[in-house]
């Protein structure tokens, strides 16, 4: 006979189920009977109280985007969840699968402006991949299974499960479920064995061939196929922010990050390519630059697992949709083996002047205040490349997707489309939880770090191994910077009068330090890397530093600013 | 003005029968502020599966964009559009007319038959007449009896469309998904 329980009980089970460990969330009225279950199932899933929940989503995030994972938060109706709200248009941009479970009134209430009730479900379909209102416990097994197919299936992203506070308490007759199978979702579009031969027809005649990988490549767990595509066809590559790790920096044929402040290489050889292939990402305004001149001298392959994004952005010649393992698979199979020594040589003279006028002055300077990628330089070297690079948003992300250097798979964490300041610290604390074997350092400025430093409450308390290296220039420094560049220097509403952050972090019971000098910085990281646990790591930066080269918004993706004075 | 440089195209869309996907639909279209001249959301032939037929003013590019981007909604099933050739149209006019008025003028009826419209009730204060067709057949009776200022009421229907390709896309792909499905079962 099958058990009787209730609807929050199942919701445990439902969720044991699915593999889920760790979940992120805060208590409050109409998710306390799913609380109160999960008090007898804390052995199970390891629930970590964040001080605020969208603190909860970005963590979820960040567990996510390092494990291959569904991340889960658990909060409670009206402001608990609409706290998340950032964190699931953050995870929808950038494909992160989260499944998000809000308390919600009970069904009686729905509609009245009862206290604390939002319409949830119509405030998150724009900005989820799914979401759904369970009314009735006996759709708890059965939503619960769908969400984290959607949320892991195809192109992953957010959903929301919006559960009513009758169905939480209501009793029914529990029965896993196990979906695989949804008639109108097709995650992963049939491979064409026709765009194969011809993407490979390509490939083979092309000349100058540049391939973009984007964060498709991890999603799909095709990294060793990437380099077999690149290495027999000998084809340069560049990445975006989110597929940096998709392909080890050192790797031969990495030409550097694309985009608004990637290489001037990358950039200035997608104006020259004969052919561009695009592996797993979406032509975002951040790497193409002005649309209508974006290599328009090339052909144009677009690998990608999501129909809707082929011919979004950039007209492309041939689409090869499907999962990349496998399409990459396939056109590996008859790819020839090629050389392209002439035009990968081509490339070095732009990697020499980037590094002469721009990269030394920004990693090894000998005078004047210490630089934020310096700082970069010196983690990455100390971590040995292998640690998981997280990020804040603006100019100290920018400057760590610059310098980090990347041996191993699923190791970025950044917002990259949603660009949402205050996520470094949470996703940190994700990340930490999804890969507990791998250093976690995460890059901050002095105003992301305000905008979520309440989780320093959450890091103390679970003694979360975190590193967060403060890049404090006291400003909003990519602001700044486009103050300085666009607006004549009117730095308006810029300049930060901070706390004293090594208080804060003693208060919190942080050990913490703080470097001026670039004579203490190599040993201020060596005590933060060898410090168990959580660790603040303040340095005063340079306060006007620029993040160069820059592609200003709207210029041409070759037209890049070497130098600002 | 919009509309010269544009073309009406019609979406045909088959979805799941579940709360919200309406909004869903909709809410592509806001976003990329093409405003929906009609719509039309009802039961399909096939149990348990929605039909909606909506129109607006578009190019090419972006009708394509948006119908990928209804399809990529997890509950709907398909999404096509179409242009006026390649479907079969229908709309519905109906009108209530001043009964006085219609006894008075002579010319109310003459027009109502030659428009090929129906009177389907009669009372003493008014008539109701229906038209189905094409927007410009409906529009033009209206302005036909609007001359004769016997108009009480008028409301003209969403449009309703069926494809003339001789294969039948949606079933086509309902098996398919089916046989997926079939074939996932078995392999597990």
């Amino acid at each position: 006979m099958k058990e009787t329980i209730t609807g929050a009980e199942a919701l445990m089970r439902s969720l044991e189920n699915e593999g889920v460990d760790v979940m992120f969330g805060y208590p409050g009225g109409a998710i306390m009977p799913t609380f109160d279950a999960l008090y007898d199932h804390s052995k199970t899933l390891n629930h970590i109280l964040v001080r605020h929940e969208q603190a909860a989503a970005h963590a979820a995030q960040g567990y996510a985007r390092v494990s291959g994972k569904v991340g889960v938060c658990l909060v409670t109706s009206g402001p608990g969840v609409t706290n998340t709200i950032t964190g699931i248009a953050d995870a929808m941009m950038d494909s992160t699968p989260i499944v998000v479970i809000a308390g919600q009134v009970g069904a009686s209430f729905l509609g009245s402006d009862a206290f604390q009730e939002v319409d949830l479900v119509g405030v998150t379909q724009p900005i989820s991949k799914w979401a759904y209102q369970i009314r009735r416990p006996e759709d708890v097994a059965w939503a619960v299974s769908r969400a984290f197919y959607i949320a892991r299936s195809g192109r992953p992203g957010p959903v929301v499960l919006d559960f009513a506070k009758n169905a939480q308490v209501g009793m029914v007759e529990y029965e896993p479920q196990h979906i695989d199978f949804i008639r109108g979702y097709v995650p992963e579009p049939d491979i064409d064995p026709v765009a194969i031969s011809e993407a490979a027809a390509m490939i083979n005649a092309a000349k100058r061939p540049l391939v973009l990988v984007g964060q498709g490549v991890e999603l799909g767990n095709a990294q060793d196929e990437m380099r077999e595509f690149l290495e027999t066809a000998d084809m340069p590559a560049g990445c975006t922010l989110l597929g940096l790790s998709a392909l080890p920096s050192e790797h031969l044929l990495n030409v550097g990050m694309l985009g608004m402040h990637g290489s001037l290489a990358s950039n200035v050889k997608t104006q020259e390519c004969d052919l561009l292939i695009a592996v797993g990402m979406r032509f975002d305004d951040r790497i193409t630059g002005k649309l209508a001149t974006y290599a328009t001298q090339a052909k144009k392959i677009h690998f990608d697992i999501d129909p809707s994004e082929i011919n979004k952005n950039v007209k492309v010649d041939l689409a090869v949709l499907g999962d990349c393992k496998q399409t990459l698979a396939q056109v590996n199979k008859l790819l020839k083996k090629n050389s392209h020594t002439e035009w990968i040589e081509s490339f070095k003279p732009y990697f020499e002047k980037e590094r002469t006028v721009v990269i030394e002055k920004e990693i090894h300077p000998t005078e004047g205040p210490i630089k934020m990628g310096e700082v970069v330089n010196v983690v990455t070297q100390q971590t040995g490349n292998k640690a998981i690079m997280v990020t804040d948003v603006g100019q100290n992300q920018m400057m760590a997707a610059r310098y980090f250097k990347f041996t191993q798979c699923r190791s970025v964490v950044t917002s990259g489309g949603m660009g949402t300041m205050g996520f470094g610290t949470p996703a940190g604390i994700g990340a930490a939880f999804g890969a507990p074997d791998r250093d976690v350092c995460v890059f901050l400025g002095d105003g992301g770090l305000q905008m979520t430093i309440q989780e320093l409450g959450t890091i103390m308390e679970n003694q979360v191994p975190v590193k967060l290296i403060l890049l404090n220039n006291n400003y909003l420094g990519n602001v700044r910077q486009w103050q300085a560049m666009f607006f004549n220097r009117r730095y308006s509403f810029t300049p930060m009068t901070n706390p004293d952050f090594m208080k804060i972090a003693e208060a919190y019971r942080i050990p913490c330090q703080t470097v001026i000098d670039r004579k203490d910085l190599a040993a201020a990281v060596r005590t933060m890397m060898d410090t168990k646990g959580p660790y603040l790591l303040q340095v005063a930066v340079e306060e006007e530093g620029n993040v160069l080269p820059m592609c200003a918004p709207g210029h041409d993706v070759d037209d890049m600013m070497l130098e600002f004075k | 003005m919009e509309q010269e440089s544009k073309t009406l195209y019609t979406i045909l869309v088959f979805s799941e029968n579940l709360a919200g996907l309406l909004n869903q639909i909709t809410a592509v279209f806001t976003r990329r502020q093409v405003n929906i001249e009609s719509l039309n959301v009802s039961a399909s032939s096939i149990k348990g599966i929605h039909k909606y037929t909506i129109t607006c003013y578009s190019d090419e590019e972006t009708i394509d964009k948006i119908t990928r981007q209804i399809e990529k909604k997890i509950d709907v099933l398909q999404a096509n559009y179409y242009t006026d050739d390649e479907i079969f149209i229908q709309e519905c006019g109906l009108f209530k007319i001043s009964t006085p008025t219609m006894l008075n003028e002579k010319g109310i009826s003459r027009q109502i038959r030659l428009h090929d419209a129906n009177i389907v009730e009669v009372n003493p204060t008014y008539a109701i007449v229906t038209k189905t067709g094409l927007t410009e057949d409906i529009e033009s009776l209206y302005a036909a009896l609007q001359e004769f200022k016997c108009v009480l009421q008028y409301v003209r229907s969403g449009r309703i469309a069926i494809t003339k390709s001789r294969r039948e896309h949606i079933s086509d792909y309902i098996n398919e998904r089916e046989e997926k499905h079939r074939q996932l079962t078995m392999e597990n």
